[in-house]
């Protein structure tokens, strides 16, 4: 698994990469209330916006951290967007990207690193 | 700024170490850190924004049970001298002499044009007036009385800490310490000893539950509040869910929902003029910015402030413009306070409109992140208000 300093994780599988924010992230933003996913089939460019999240504090973004295409979104956040308090590195992942230049996740921490980074 | 990066919001700046040197701290400020509170500047203080518990947590349990507000950092005012109630009326459209002692008002300090420099809590203590005002207001407030009252005392209140125990369950757990509590109604104020220490008490808060307000001397606060706290039904609760749990009882945040660009009718705030101070009374008039308040109570204003429900799930927060229509691109308002409103569970928010688009009902336009969504107009509070009267 691999980290931003965006606060996201990256999770490799079967070819694609899946996308959801840390534990870290979810505590610091507080609960989150609403949660807008990008379209499955949008082809975007790292750094894009893709996902708005709000918590009861304000609102964020969450960018692309890959160029490529979006395959799949976790539709159940929409819902209960509270699950991204409840379970940020498993059940509440945001979406996945099928990238178009794998090496770009080379770019990015490992798990102590990202550790090292919020200590 | 290329980009708004992800997860970098004011919730998220960390702890803003350049900014909070200049900041003043609250006599309290150890027993936050201790209970474990995120801090964050607000109105030049160090303020705790949240607990562990969290916002959502916090502002339901202040709903179901209790919270405890540290709310020092507002402004405490004494006022002395024969004249200072009709002194004070000079500076308010609101009826200060009719006060009974023992009692508490909302009032407004207004402009010349009728605008809101602030507003504020006033209390007849017998021998004088005690007055709270917002803390990022309290400087210019009290240079403001000073200078249009020469001849009454304005004297700043800068030893005293203030306290707010909100909620249904803040009766039982205060009249654990003083009885008596349980014999005042809203509104109504009362020296008492609580926990060794005397404290100024009034039956109000800003919530839209019951509770109380105690001023109480900084050497005795922390005493006073580990009792409270001590108590299981009561929670610690920071700055984000006391702007939740007000924007859901409809009350004004001064700066946001209320400025010197907003006149008290148009803020829906006519029901704090009393028919004394209104054209016809025996003392109308006589305070500032008369002309226009006085004539939009007779006409009506040309816009007013209304409650607003998102009808999607995003919160609409401060800023975010209003059209009469989505075909329309013309601005007719916009929005004051947003947020989640955790016991409706829905988007809140409030902003001002054109009175012919301010019924209950109407269905208007916002523009959201470039992208358009409709909100509907809806009654103040969106929670019912729950004082003993």
């Amino acid at each position: 698994m691999k980290f931003t300093e965006e606060h996201e994780w990256l999770r490799e599988e079967d070819g694609e990469i899946v996308v959801g924010i840390t534990e870290h992230a979810a505590e610091q933003l507080g609960d989150i209330v609403f949660v807008e996913l990008p379209e499955v089939g949008t082809e975007v460019s790292k750094d894009d916006e893709c996902v708005v999240i709000e918590s009861v504090k304000a609102a964020s973004d969450i960018l692309a951290p890959l160029d490529g295409e979006i395959t799949e979104v976790n539709e159940m956040l929409v819902e209960d967007p509270g699950k991204i308090n409840e379970d940020p590195m498993g059940d509440a992942w945001f979406f996945k990207i099928k990238p178009s230049e794998p090496s770009q996740m080379d770019d990015y921490m490992t798990e102590a690193e990202y550790k090292d980074m919020i200590s | 700024m290329a980009h708004h990066r992800a997860l970098r919001c004011p919730a998220f700046s960390g702890p803003e170490s350049d900014r909070m040197d200049d900041l003043q701290s609250l006599p309290l400020e150890a027993l936050h850190l201790e209970l474990g509170a995120k801090m964050v500047p607000f109105a030049g203080y160090s303020m705790p924004v949240q607990y562990p518990a969290g916002v959502m947590k916090e502002h339901l349990a202040t709903r179901a049970s209790a919270g405890l507000f540290d709310v020092s950092h507002m402004g405490q005012v004494l006022l002395r001298g024969d004249a200072a109630a009709a002194a004070f009326e000079t500076l308010m459209p609101v009826d200060v002499l009719g006060l009974p002692e023992g009692r508490q008002r909302y009032g407004l300090l207004t402009d010349e044009t009728g605008g809101i420099l602030d507003d504020l809590m006033f209390a007849n203590r017998g021998d004088h007036l005690f007055v709270v005002v917002n803390a990022a207001c309290k400087s210019a407030d009290i240079a403001h009385m000073r200078a249009m009252m020469p001849a009454v005392q304005v004297e700043e209140v800068t030893d005293r800490a203030l306290l707010a125990l909100q909620g249904p369950a803040a009766e039982s757990v205060l009249s654990a310490l003083a009885p008596e509590v349980v014999q005042m109604r809203f509104m109504d104020v009362r020296t008492l000893m609580l926990a060794g220490a005397e404290c100024w008490v009034s039956r109000s808060g800003y919530t839209g539950e019951d509770g109380f307000e105690i001023s109480v001397a900084e050497a005795d606060a922390e005493k006073l509040a580990r009792a409270l706290i001590a108590h299981p039904d009561v929670l610690p609760i920071g700055l984000g869910a006391r702007d939740s749990l007000r924007l859901e009882a409809g009350l004004c945040l001064y700066g946001h929902d209320i400025d010197t660009t907003t006149s008290p009718v148009e803020a829906g705030l006519a029901w704090a003029i009393q028919k004394v101070r209104r054209t016809g009374g025996d003392r109308a008039g006589g305070f500032p910015g008369a002309d226009r308040i006085l004539k939009e109570l007779a006409e009506g204003p040309a816009r007013g402030r209304v409650g607003l429900r998102p009808q999607g799930r995003a919160p609409m927060r401060e800023g975010v413009p209003l059209f009469a229509s989505d075909g329309d691109t013309t601005q007719i308002g916009a929005i004051t306070s947003g947020a989640f409103g955790p016991t409706v569970q829905t988007p809140v928010s409030m902003g001002y409109l054109p009175i012919d688009l301010a019924a209950p009902g109407t269905i208007i336009s916002a523009e959201l992140r470039g992208k358009r969504a409709p909100v509907e107009v809806t009654p103040l509070p969106f929670t019912p208000a729950n004082f003993k009267r």
